[in-house]
């Protein structure tokens, strides 16, 4: 993984933890999860919360639009240069994991054009619960599902929900509605993962993305230590 | 020279950035002019004996060690569409990360430097199979089958067509990339001597504004 620390080109491989002059890269965070859980809906509510402290930017991978960049170019979380969207030739896994060049580079383009950066987050084309991210292109992942989904999701378990370093239960406050029942799905998750961290939260409430944004204050901390 | 070097170069599952592009079908098949097998299979034959055979003539020369950055030109001199040339480089940027990190070789760090942002991809594929071991040959064989191999992935996706009738195709059309790589690495060798200009430059119109029409579309599956 070492391969390029003398050469002055652009580094051969970029799970390294450096750029190509020596100084640190930017901690790579990944969002997956299925279509529509809040994936976007937590990257605008992470850029808000930590806009101010860190020097951040977000790749998109849309499934074949630009949505997702759009979305967030209209909600003004960042400025637009700070925003770059991948395309994914109807395939969002292949790009996040199996081949990950596309990405890989709008991350270092990202980090060339208005960096230095502290924080790049990379959202996935929402996909299915098999749907990981490649260690090559994050440092951590957040899989992201929600209540109305089914409360069962927890329970059926699957690489995102059993192995993703955060695994985050969106639109609590929907629950009543569909009939999900929030302590079930908390236990089923516990059971799946373990010691790794769960947060159930509601992007509709006040500061609802405060758990998220500790967490991604941890790894940033324990990234530049 | 390992044998087996080619077949990591030239599966469909290098990592280097080719299953977000369809090699001009997404608008073939907007425009109608894909719709079935027999179709699929004219589109590629059309694709393989224009502008696969000029990349498979770029991939063999600089595999033959001509001048990467004179067939950059040359490749640039070919590609009259902008949305293509751009293409192009984004795919030659993503096989140079993919092929460093798979053969690393002196020769690809330095082209890395010369084009930060990508080559055309056919040199950057040509000099990957010297860091591989291999020749131009084997250069040409990559590019022409990728050339056409892109294109009946893509319309499995696009249309549903079945699997087993996509491949058939890539089948049928195997004796006619042999043609062309063998022409590709005779003009390649002469070009080595000769210069770039005698690659040829055949060109589809289609395939040229299609691509424009392509990159302006809203909502699209593929990149290209
Ligand atoms: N009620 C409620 N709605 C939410 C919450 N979070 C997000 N939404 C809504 O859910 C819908 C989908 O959210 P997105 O953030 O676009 O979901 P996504 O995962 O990015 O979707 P894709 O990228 O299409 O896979 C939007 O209408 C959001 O406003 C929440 O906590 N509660
Ligand atoms: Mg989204």
């Amino acid at each position: 993984m070492h391969l390029d620390h003398h050469h002055d080109g652009p580094a051969a491989v970029s799970a390294d933890a450096h750029r190509p002059d020596g100084t640190r890269r930017a901690l790579r965070i990944g969002l997956g999860g299925p279509v529509g859980s809040g994936k976007t809906a937590t990257v605008a509510a992470l850029c808000r919360a930590l806009r101010e402290e860190l020097s951040l930017a977000v790749v998109t991978n849309d499934i074949y639009t630009r949505e997702d960049a759009e979305f967030l170019l209209r909600e003004a979380v960042l400025p637009p240069e700070r925003i770059s969207a991948v395309e994914t030739g109807a395939c969002p896994h292949t790009a996040i994991r199996d081949d990950i060049s596309a990405n890989l580079e709008a991350v270092e383009d990202l980090e060339d054009e208005v960096g230095p950066l502290d924080l790049v987050l990379v959202e996935s084309g929402g996909d299915n619960l098999t749907a990981t991210f490649s260690k090559g292109l994050v440092d951590a992942q957040i899989f992201v599902i929600d209540v109305a989904g089914g409360d069962d999701i927890p329970r059926k378990g699957g690489p995102g929900v059993s192995t993703a370093d955060l695994l985050v239960v969106n639109k609590t406050d929907l629950a009543p509605y569909v009939g999900s029942d929030l302590a079930r799905m908390a236990a089923d998750a516990k059971a799946q993962r373990g010691e790794l961290p769960v947060v159930l939260q509601s992007l509709r409430s006040e500061d609802g993305v405060r758990d998220v944004a500790d967490w991604v204050r941890a790894r940033l901390a324990a990234w530049t230590a | 020279m390992s044998r087996a070097a080619l077949l990591v170069l030239a599966d469909g599952r290098f990592p280097a950035g080719g299953h977000a592009h369809s090699g001009g079908a997404e608008a073939a098949v907007r425009a109608g002019r894909i719709t079935d097998a027999p179709s699929l299979e004219e589109f590629c034959r059309g694709r393989l004996h224009t502008g696969g055979a000029v990349t498979a003539a770029l991939a063999a020369a600089a595999a033959l060690d001509a001048d990467p950055g004179e067939l950059d030109r040359a490749a640039d001199a070919r590609t009259p569409s902008p949305a293509l040339r751009a293409a192009a480089r984004r795919l030659g940027r993503q096989l140079m990360r993919a092929a460093r990190a798979t053969w690393p070789h002196p020769e690809l760090d330095a082209l890395a430097r010369r084009f930060p942002k990508g080559a055309h991809q056919p040199v950057v594929l040509g000099l990957a199979a010297r860091a591989a071991g291999l020749g131009p040959e084997d250069a040409a064989y990559c590019s022409a089958y990728e050339g056409v191999s892109g294109p009946a992935t893509a319309v499995v996706r696009l249309l549903s067509l079945d699997p087993f009738d996509a491949t058939a195709v890539l089948a049928r059309l195997a004796p006619e990339v042999d043609r062309v790589v063998q022409d590709a690495v005779d003009v390649a060798r002469r070009a080595v001597s000769e210069g770039p200009d005698v690659l040829p430059a055949r060109s589809a119109p289609l395939l040229e504004t299609g691509a424009e029409a392509h990159a302006t579309w809203p909502v699209r599956l593929f990149a290209s």
